[in-house]
């Protein structure tokens, strides 16, 4: 079985984004990018199924500039086997993504696609359940544990009211949860070895997606700040302050 | 063209959430019918043909949508879609799931979590934690749409709309749903609750959250936590508040215990009273709270539950 794994090189999750002056954008020149921490976790499981001798092949891909090959990378030194590098300047829609994955897809006819269940950049939370759709496959979405079994995978999600567990027919579709797995660090020779292995680029253009864009970024501002507050002595203070300023309780 | 509403309920209890997605579809100055799918949920239609500016209700009733999975779900919307221009559901969970499947089948995006209706085409919606709000317009035909619920108020009641039967009855095609272990709590849900008490990895502990029990019987409130307190095994998933868990905007919210993380901050910051409780002066939670309280919370709860 092969499990791919589609990432998404994003903005560091400890860095705080900043708007530009003119509103167009968030700006990025000069920040700390990485793996999207869903993306990781998504590689995480691939290679603990592979480890465990249920899957022989993890291919990650991810769709963009010539500069997400670093996460790739990042993703074969933690133990993916091969790469692909979906080449565009576009900045694209999740859709168009989801599109783009479903005709790598149907080259690299994978059992099992895992991917991060939201990108914290745009904080979408689509593009797996899209590709599930376009694929016509069922999906296993918020995942916090996936067990595979003979031609399905039960996966256990995160819902609002407790955690919902659902048995997939393979081929299917996970997305990925907190909780699922802790990521495992990179080692040094795992680092250059990763330079090694084999990372195969295709244009986006060569797939044969409309990537015209369908969504106008009209403007990006800063969000409304919070007024600062006061430190109280004691509780008495507090519940003063709660009761006669804020009335609240 | 008219605008649909996916109702969200849990086995038949109608969320709150439903009520606000409506509050926001509203602003789109079109006529809302609203499809209730589920298993024994004709009280849920009744109450969603209750809810002020619902012109009719759709009404699934049918074992194979008990459990309201993505694949069936997204079939039926699609069938349904033709009569309208915009359809929305609430960004729970449930919504967040079979969505983005109904938008890709009809070759179309989502906008998700939206907090702002502009106009018919445009809309506002924060990306990264909330550290930035987009104003995103869509040039498409037929707009998908998730809301944040916390951003919108609820509606008025009315005299019931009209309720009609549809038999789709089909199943989730390649999923089966093998258990569900429900959270029980005789407390008000997290995103309807008017006080939140929240603790994070300073709670140390499961056992400590019994702290927060006289606290939150005696202010009618529900109990959060951070990503920390759950990944550390204190209390479970569906207390989660955050950027990848509930946003919440109570009118009081208590962080006990809590750094105050971006990610953590994206799930409360709109609230509308905020009390830190924490005893690092230079905790970032002290940067968004109204109230700040620089101490050991394991002296500060049982004072604050004697005192209230
Ligand atoms: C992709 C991603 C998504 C995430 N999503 C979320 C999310 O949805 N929600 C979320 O909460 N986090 C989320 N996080 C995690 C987030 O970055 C923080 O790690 C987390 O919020 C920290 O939780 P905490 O504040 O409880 O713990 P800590 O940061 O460890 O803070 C504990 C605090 O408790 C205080 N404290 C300790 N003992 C006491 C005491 N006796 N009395 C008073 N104060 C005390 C300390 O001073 C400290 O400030 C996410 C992270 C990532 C990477």
């Amino acid at each position: 079985m092969k499990i791919l794994v589609p990432i998404k090189r994003v903005i560091d999750y400890n860095v705080k984004a900043r708007v530009k002056a003119d509103q167009t954008d968030v700006d990025l020149a000069n920040v700390k990018m990485a793996l999207n921490p869903f993306c990781e976790i998504a590689v995480e499981e691939a290679i603990r199924i592979k480890e465990a001798g249920k899957a022989e092949e993890v291919i990650v891909v991810s769709i963009g500039t010539k500069a997400v090959q670093e996460q790739l990378r990042t993703a074969l030194a933690l133990g993916a086997d091969r790469a692909i590098h979906v080449e565009t300047d576009a900045k694209l829609e999740s859709l168009q993504i989801a599109k783009l994955l479903n005709k790598v897809l149907e080259q690299e006819p994978a059992e099992l696609v895992i991917l991060g269940k939201q990108a914290i950049d745009s904080d979408n939370n689509q593009t797996g359940q899209m590709l599930a759709a376009l694929s016509n496959r069922p999906q296993g979405t918020f995942a916090s544990k996936v067990e595979l079994a003979d031609g399905t995978v039960n996966v256990t999600r995160e819902v609002d009211g407790g955690l919902q567990t659902v048995a997939l027919n393979l081929p299917a579709i996970v997305t990925t949860d907190l909780r699922l797995n802790e990521p495992r660090y990179a080692s040094l020779p795992n680092i250059m070895k990763a330079k090694r292995k084999p990372l195969a680029v295709i244009p986006a253009d060569s797939l044969d997606v409309d990537l015209t864009p369908r969504i106008e970024l009209v403007k990006v501002e800063e969000p409304a700040t919070r007024e600062a507050g006061i430190i109280v002595d004691d509780v008495a203070q507090l519940i003063e302050k709660l009761k006669n300023e804020a009335k609240v309780i | 063209m008219k605008t649909l509403i996916i109702a969200d309920h849990e086995y038949g209890v109608l969320k709150p959430e439903t009520s606000k997605t409506i509050n926001a579809a509203v602003k789109l100055g079109q006529d809302i019918d609203v499809l209730v799918a589920g298993f024994n949920v004709s009280e849920t239609a009744a109450a969603a043909a209750s809810i002020a500016g619902v012109n009719q209700v759709v009404l699934v009733d049918t074992a194979s949508f008990e459990h309201q999975q993505a694949e069936n779900m997204a079939d039926l919307v699609v069938s349904l879609s033709a009569d309208y221009s915009h359809i929305l559901a609430s960004a729970t969970t449930t919504g967040k799931n079979f969505m983005p499947r109904v938008a890709a089948l009809l070759d179309k995006n989502q906008i998700s979590e939206i907090i702002a209706v502009v106009d018919a085409d445009t809309f506002k919606r924060p990306i990264y934690a909330g550290n930035a709000i987009a104003t995103v317009k869509s040039l498409e035909d037929k707009k998908l749409i998730t809301v944040r619920a916390s951003a919108f108020d609820l509606q008025d009641t009315q005299t019931a709309a009209n309720i009609v039967n549809n038999d789709t009855s089909n199943a989730a095609t390649g999923s089966v749903f093998v258990s569900k272990e429900q959270a029980e709590s005789e407390r008000p849900e997290l995103t309807a609750a008017p006080v939140i008490v929240s603790g994070g990895r300073g709670m140390q502990n499961g056992e400590n959250f019994k702290l927060f029990e006289g606290i939150a019987d005696k202010l009618g409130a529900a109990i959060g936590a951070s990503r920390a307190a759950v990944d550390a095994g204190f209390v479970p998933n569906d207390m989660q508040v955050g950027q990848t868990g509930k946003i919440v905007a109570p009118n009081l919210y208590i962080a006990v215990g809590i750094s105050g993380a971006i990610q953590h901050l994206a799930g409360m910051k709109d609230s509308k009273v905020i009390v830190a409780i924490n005893k690092d002066p230079d905790a970032p939670i002290f940067q968004v709270a109204d109230y700040g309280l620089v101490a050991d919370l394991f002296d500060i709860l049982p004072e604050l539950e004697a005192a209230l």
